[in-house]
């Protein structure tokens, strides 16, 4: 089977956000980046399916010529091909909107399609870590006119059968779609793997397909960014040794735990 | 964990292994009122201690780090937080072979129990290593891992049981005070403490702490890839948090260490990457921690391949489960920075500083506070070793970027830094480049070491090559066909990075008195020779004053310890402005001229009487040379007759030509380095601040001390009486190399220095301090036809035509005693530097 990913390439940022001087992005000068943890969520899934059902895993991205470490670290986990789709605009740092994203996204997953086949199964994470649209995986499905579920925690393939479950107040939401579908993909579906060192290496030689998109960057502009107030954590100490046993005892009954 | 108080004797900033080691020293040796704060949580507020691998290799080439890693060893085991698991370096190349044949022979100067093994004997050790690309190991029983956490808790929690120590996490300095040069208060965004001592251990941080004091404390934060890649079952069975020894890849510039069920791999290869103080993203900031930044992957690469083929077996299938550019502190040259600083009185910096130093580092920072010297020599680590032009960041980055990739490197004991050259040179530079000087570096200076225009005395000279390429490094056959020239007619040398200070005033002689061993009541226009000690009597400096007046002096001091000795000379200057210190070393310029013939030449310069009646030796004064006036001082550290010629810089293009061309007449030669430093001064026996002369020896033992003391009181004295009355354990000896041939390949070897010397067997000699027998010097005797070595000996070694032997290269050759004291080899009644 043939699965495609879409991944975001994101800031992996400490406990507080430290934004740029003119409160137009992050600032990330002491930051790495990493895949949005859904997203990294989905390509484990998705290598998880072609492990037990044979095939091969695409991860796409949409963004500036950095993302290509995030492409070939999907690869270093055993991702088999990676789409680079950028621009000028987006190699300067612009960051396309919803519709802008899932315009250029369709767009390349027709012409990928045309030219080896549709995708069974498009993963991409539920939202995004940095700008939590929760918007282009459903704009991708219904541009392409295929059936989408959000929130997916689960994924079991029989045959042409998906059925994909997601968690809600009660228990579980069990869904079954018809191949090819799209899922959003949710952070506890399963563990992702690390890299391993031979891993690593091929990632590095891989090819990543470079596609160029005319799309723009949409019409969602960002006018400021700010932090919420930070939550002060007041510490209280119960006491120490022996004698905090029965202060521990009464917290632990005030919090009906005992 | 308390509320910050309002006052402290001593504030100490930083809790990670180095501030708690310095604050469970101090409480230790009765210090109270101690405050110690951090910015970060406890027990492990984000620094590099946080992140560090915790493994300690204890041999090194150099004597200080090795003393402070075995300290910090010994500390560690003695609180409980010290697992033995041993460590294998192993080569891959053939030369890594003969590095550790000199490892070999550092271990067995240092009392470490190493030994060499093949490839088949580090497979049987380390079952998964591919044994196919390796030559042979070099395995150390002793290496161990250790909790540095565990044990900086230990140490303040001993603190605190004393009552002694106050710790506040979580608290960001915002100004360090001073008043009239003195610290007086850390301002935290807690409030303010007034204190008396500050000390800065808090690692890459400290740079920050030190300039808001006004002072400086020249490291760089430097990136030190790792990752943690698991789980390998064959780790996991062990059942430890390391089972197998601890693997360092030299060649490579990695180590891996077992680390549980994972495989730590540690690298020294990327390219050097730094950061400043202040780029250094706050704890919140950061994802891991503010010295835990997100790993470039690219730089790692090569090492990842490199592993891969070491240890094939457990680590294809792993994973990389957490890597980090994880931050560390350089220094230029790599070692601390102990001490108190040079710009503020009672700020002390205890920087720069590894897992493997931190609690020796800690002891020797609170022996130095509490008595004013610590036990182990620290003339290396002192962080008033720096000249000016090496205590800002431009040096501090050009160097680490030098040496940062040699931290597994081969570094020859001669070898000299490629970066920041030629930014001290004297004024006649142009004339020594034009005679094809090589240069060596000494204070930052250019210093001419041989002169290829010199070629071809080689030959006259019959000089020989070295045939083996370690010992001919950083070498040349001229330096010794220099020095019979200088012995046969006259030579004139480059001696402007002399460290002169000017001391004046109406307590200069006072002040001087309390400073030296030997008096400084000399006839005015005659000069002394003296060590300077440290309370404990051992040599904090050896030099020479030139009294030029009722109370002027000159004080004259080698390059190497220029700044060492300035700050002490300042640090002990009166506060009522009684005496003036100037540091004239850039006002200054110095040419020696020295050999049989230097007083005839010198006579063609002026018509001022330099004869033996009328300049003696010891002697200085002011004479013409033509219009320009210079100091002559009749002394010689070659054991010729000739003198030391002091310049003002800007005269001394024209007296280097002056003398360079009345030499002609007298064949004079410009002569390097390489006869003043080594081949001169080791034939007559001379002895070398930071060789034969530091801290753990007397003025006894180096055969320095004089028949009498002097009535005036100096620092040292009470010690340095005792010395006296003990006498000596170990006497400084000559010894000459009888074989030199490698019973190995048959090659003539040539020692540089730090080996081991041993009995007949090959057993180390110890005297009754415990201080091993090792050459402080080595070099060759041209005029006394024998290779020598200088090296303390115990009383019962220490007498002519003792044979023992020496370790080179993991080999012993025989040496026999040939002076025991300071009597020269070459010309013992000095006869020649007297006439």
């Amino acid at each position: 089977m043939r699965i495609l990913v879409c991944v975001k390439r994101v800031p992996a940022p400490g406990a507080r956000i430290v934004l740029t001087n003119d409160s137009l992005a992050i600032d990330t000068k002491n930051l790495g980046f990493t895949t949005s943890p859904h997203e990294e969520c989905a390509v484990e899934a998705a290598i998880q399916l072609v492990e037990q059902h044979g095939g091969e895993v695409t991860v796409m991205t949409l963004g500036a010529g950095e993302a290509d470490e995030q492409l070939r670290y999907a690869i270093s986990v055993g991702a088999h091909k990676a789409v680079l789709i950028s621009n000028d605009a987006l190699a300067a740092g612009t960051d396309a909107d919803p519709i802008a994203t899932a315009r250029a996204l369709t767009e390349a997953i027709a012409d990928l399609e045309a030219g080896g086949g549709s995708f069974d199964l498009l993963l991409f994470g539920n939202e995004s870590a940095d700008s939590g649209g929760f918007q282009v995986g459903v704009r991708v499905a219904r541009a392409l006119g295929r059936p989408i579920v959000n929130g997916i925690k689960g994924i079991e393939i029989i045959g042409d059968s998906l059925t994909a479950r997601r968690e809600c107040v009660e228990g579980y939401e069990v869904y079954q779609l018809t191949m090819p579908a799209v899922l959003g993909v949710k952070e506890g579906i399963n563990l992702p793997r690390y890299a391993t060192l031979p891993g690593r290496l091929k990632s590095k030689k891989a090819e990543v397909l470079q596609r160029n998109t005319t799309t723009d960057a949409g019409a969602v502009d960002t006018t400021s960014l700010a932090t919420p107030v930070e939550q002060t954590v007041n510490t209280i100490v119960l006491g120490h040794g022996p004698e905090a046993a029965v202060a521990v005892v009464d917290l632990l009954v005030e919090l009906g735990l005992a | 964990m308390s509320d910050q108080p309002t006052t402290a004797k001593v504030v100490v900033i930083g809790a990670g292994i180095v501030g708690n080691s310095v604050v469970g020293h101090l409480a230790e040796l009765g210090w109270r009122n101690i405050v110690q704060i951090d910015k970060g949580p406890l027990p492990n507020p984000g620094g590099s201690t946080g992140h560090a691998s915790n493994f300690i290799f204890p041999v090194d080439h150099n004597k200080e780090m090795c003393a402070l890693t075995a300290d910090s060893q010994r500390q560690y085991i003695e609180m409980g937080v010290n697992t033995t698991c041993g460590g294998i370096e192993i080569a891959r190349k053939p030369e890594r072979l003969e590095e550790f044949r000199r490892r070999m022979t550092s271990a067995k100067s240092w009392g470490i129990d190493s030994r060499l093994l093949t490839a088949a004997e580090v497979k049987a050790m380390v079952p998964f290593i591919n044994e196919e690309i390796i030559l042979g190991g070099f395995y150390t029983p002793s290496v161990s891992c250790v909790d540095s956490l565990r044990a900086g808790t230990i140490f303040r929690e001993r603190a605190m049981a004393l009552e002694a120590l106050i710790v506040v996490p979580n608290v960001e300095v915002e100004a360090i005070e001073t008043v009239d040069g003195n610290v007086v208060a850390v301002v935290t965004d807690q409030g303010r403490i007034d204190c008396e001592y500050v000390v800065i251990a808090c690692g890459v941080w400290s740079p920050r702490m030190a300039e808001m004091a006004g002072a400086t404390i020249p490291l760089t934060p430097a990136v030190h890839q790792m990752i943690d890649v698991g789980p390998i079952p064959v780790l996991e069975a062990t059942g430890n948090e390391i089972g197998y020894p601890i693997v360092r890849d030299m060649d490579t510039f990695c180590y891996e260490r077992q680390s549980g069920g994972s495989m730590e791999v540690g690298s020294y290869a990327h390219r050097p990457i730094f950061m400043t103080a202040d780029e250094i993203p706050s704890i919140k900031a950061s994802r891991l921690s503010p010295t835990e930044l997100p790993f470039t992957a690219e730089d790692f690469d090569q090492q990842l391949e490199e592993a891969l083929e070491l240890m094939p077996e457990i680590l294809e299938t792993a994973e990389m489960k957490y890597a980090i550019n994880g931050l560390l502190s350089l220094t230029p040259d790599g070692f601390p920075l102990l001490g108190e600083t040079v710009e503020v009185k009672k700020l002390w910096s205890a920087a720069a500083v590894w897992i493997k130093e931190g609690p020796g580092a800690g002891r020797m920072i609170a022996e130095w506070m509490t008595h004013g010297a610590p036990e182990i020599d620290p003339h290396q680590s002192d962080i008033a070793r720096f000249y000016k032009y090496a205590r800002n960041d431009h040096h501090v980055r050009e160097r680490c970027a030098e040496h940062f990739n040699k931290t597994y490197g081969i570094v020859h004991p001669r070898e000299q830094w490629a970066s920041e050259r030629g930014i001290r040179t004297a004024p006649y530079h142009a004339r020594t480049e034009a005679l094809g000087a090589f240069y060596f570096q000494a204070g930052g200076w250019e210093r001419p070491h041989w002169y290829e225009s010199n070629a071809d005395l080689v030959e006259h000279y019959g000089i020989e090559e070295r045939e083996h390429e370690w010992d001919a490094r950083w070498w040349s056959p001229i330096q010794n066909a220099e020095h019979l020239h200088m012995r046969e007619h006259v030579a004139m040398i480059d001696l402007a990075p002399f460290v002169v200070f000017d001391i004046n005033g109406a307590g200069a002689f006072e002040y001087l008195q309390h400073l030296t061993v030997n008096s400084v009541d000399v006839t005015i226009g005659r000069s002394v020779y003296t060590p300077l000690l440290d309370v404990n009597g051992g040599f904090r400096s050896d030099l020479t004053i030139m009294r030029l007046g009722a109370n002027a002096f000159r004080v004259v001091t080698g390059a190497f310890d220029g700044p060492r000795d300035a700050f002490w000379f300042r640090k002990h200057l009166p506060t009522d402005g009684s005496v003036v210190f100037t540091d004239n070393t850039s006002a200054c310029a110095t040419i020696g001229v020295w050999g049989p013939k230097a007083r005839a030449l010198v006579e063609t310069l002026t018509h001022d009487d330099v004869s033996h009646v009328g300049l003696p030796y010891g002697s200085t004064k002011e004479v013409l040379f033509g219009s320009v006036a210079v100091r002559l001082f009749r002394i010689s550290y070659v054991g010729e007759l000739g003198f030391e010629i002091y310049v003002p810089m800007e005269h001394a293009l024209h007296i280097w030509d002056a003398i360079s061309a009345a030499g002609q007449a007298f064949d004079i030669r410009p002569v390097g380095a390489g006869v003043y430093g080594t081949t001169g001064r080791i034939e007559k026996g001379y002895r070398l601040m930071g060789a034969e002369l530091e801290s753990e020896y007397t003025p006894v033992e180096a055969g320095l001390a004089r028949p009498k003391v002097k009535a005036a009181d100096f620092i040292g004295k009470t010690a340095y009486l005792a010395a006296r009355e003990a006498g000596p354990a170990a006497i400084l000896c000559t010894l000459t190399v009888e074989n030199q041939v490698s019973p190995r390949d048959g090659i003539k070897r040539y020692m540089t220095g730090s080996e081991p010397i041993l009995t007949l067997d090959g057993e180390r000699i110890v005297d009754s301090k415990g201080r091993p027998s090792y050459v402080t010097t080595a070099g060759a005797g041209p005029s006394v036809g024998k290779y020598l070595l200088l090296a303390y000996l115990p009383l019962e070694l220490a007498v002519v035509g003792t044979d023992l032997k020496v370790m080179y290269m993991n080999e012993l050759y025989p040496v026999k005693v040939a002076v025991a004291g300071s009597t020269p080899l070459f010309d013992p009644a000095d006869e020649r530097m007297k006439v």
